[in-house]
């Protein structure tokens, strides 16, 4: 019985890091886990499940995602596992992981702000430029490549860049 | 043959959770009608990126509703298979898109409602709306900051944008009364704290259109007659032309898939 539950307690975290390490396929330098978009990982006499929660309630992604996980799972083994979406509690830019935050600024897309700076009837953000890092930037378009992007540019090396809206 | 239409078991929550996922879906197909025509790049993708919000909004509120409904209808059906008469959207949403001015003033005043009223939701009892409304109001909030920067800059910009802003808000005014409306089937909701009471959410709503109207020289309409009909079917005759271009793939090819 000890060894069963220690087989499923490895056979957890096995299962949990190869979810994990799923990219975004939109933002291939971040995985599911930077993103904070895997919430869990259980397993079930073998039985592997997985659940997620979309950035955005249309994010095309998301099927994308899905798959990913299931391919990877089985590429180590795990037959049919399941993938769940839940909504609540509802994703937020703030559970991106600092390592995620850094790998995203250095693939040249601007980090989130933090998301209680997301209300207000006219925009106020100030972000950095994640090539140069100065603060003189300007927004080019609210909406950007993807659902959670916006475009700017900076003012001071002239580059234009992403931007991960905050939410 | 064409496919006939589905028909659908309006419990209260059935009925109620389909007007809002009509709200979404509707307004979000308008939005999709800009695509490859907006006056600009990156409002091209502004419009389309808002529309995906609001469509992925409905597809958890049609599944949701077919859930409940527990009667065989899922979200493309409910999409795809029902008739002008079944629709229960506002009908604000589905008047055409006209001008840039009059898309984005009839967004601003979904947007301002809908902000306040997902945040509503977010307390309800029902623990599936709650989750909906909590991931819905992030996308609301954004939308509605994007239409008021937009409203400042047509009112406030030149005489032309700001005739065809001020045109606009006079023509939509009349529809922004139904948003705020309940019959006896969602009141019941309401008392049991699942629904929404929309009415508490009026003088909120005044407030937000007022400020941006104000900072954008624009002016509200002082009428308070309203034009209603869309919640129990009753829709203008855009409604019909809409729904049959987004229909006439699956009524033509009945279950065709990807």
């Amino acid at each position: 019985m000890v060894i069963a539950m220690f087989d499923d307690a490895a056979l957890q975290q096995h299962a949990f890091d190869v979810a994990a390490n799923v990219v975004d396929p939109e933002i291939p330098v971040l995985t599911i886990a930077d993103l904070g978009v895997l919430r869990d990982v259980t397993v079930d006499k073998g039985r592997v499940e997985v659940t997620i929660t979309p950035t955005y309630s249309g994010c095309p992604a998301m099927n994308m995602i899905t798959l990913e996980i299931e391919l990877a799972l089985e590429r180590e083994g795990f037959r049919d596992a399941k993938v769940r979406t839940v909504l609540a509690p509802a994703w937020t830019t703030d559970w991106m992981s600092e390592e995620g935050r850094r790998k995203l600024a250095e693939y040249g897309i601007a980090p989130p702000k933090p998301a209680s700076s997301r209300r207000g009837l006219f925009g106020k953000d100030q972000v950095d430029c994640p090539q140069c890092g100065s603060p003189d930037t300007e927004v080019l378009s609210e909406f950007g490549s993807t659902a959670c992007k916006a475009l700017w540019r900076c003012k001071t090396c002239r580059e234009p860049f992403d931007y991960f809206k905050c939410h | 043959m064409a496919t006939p239409s589905i028909k659908v078991s309006e419990t209260p929550l059935v009925l109620y959770t389909l007007r809002r996922a009509d709200d979404a879906l509707v307004l979000g197909h308008r939005l999709s009608e800009w695509c490859g025509q907006a006056p600009m790049l990156e409002e091209d993708m502004a419009l389309a990126n808002m529309g995906l919000d609001l469509l992925g909004q409905a597809r958890e509120l049609y599944a949701y509703a077919a859930q409940v409904e527990g009667g065989g209808n899922d979200e493309d059906k409910f999409a795809y298979l029902r008739d002008v008469r079944q629709y229960r959207n506002l009908l604000l949403v589905e008047q055409p898109n006209g001008d840039f001015a009059r898309t984005m003033v009839r967004q601003l005043f979904y947007a301002a409602f809908a902000d306040l009223y997902w945040r509503a939701m977010m307390k309800s009892k029902d623990a599936t709306l709650a989750a909906i409304a909590a991931k819905s109001e992030k996308e609301s909030a954004y939308h509605l900051r994007h239409c008021s920067e937009w409203m400042v800059r047509l009112g406030d910009g030149t005489e032309e944008s700001h005739r065809r802003a001020q045109t606009a808000i006079d023509d939509l005014w009349a529809f922004t009364g139904e948003m705020f409306e309940a019959d006896d089937s969602e009141r019941a909701l309401i008392d049991a704290g699942i629904a929404i009471d929309a009415a508490a959410l009026r003088g909120e709503w005044l407030k937000t259109v007022s400020v941006v109207a104000s900072e954008a020289t624009l002016a509200l309409p002082r009428s308070d007659w309203m034009q209603r009909g869309g919640r129990s079917g009753r829709h203008s005759e855009h409604l019909g032309h809409l729904l049959s271009e987004l229909q006439s793939m699956q009524r033509t090819f009945p279950g065709a898939t990807w």
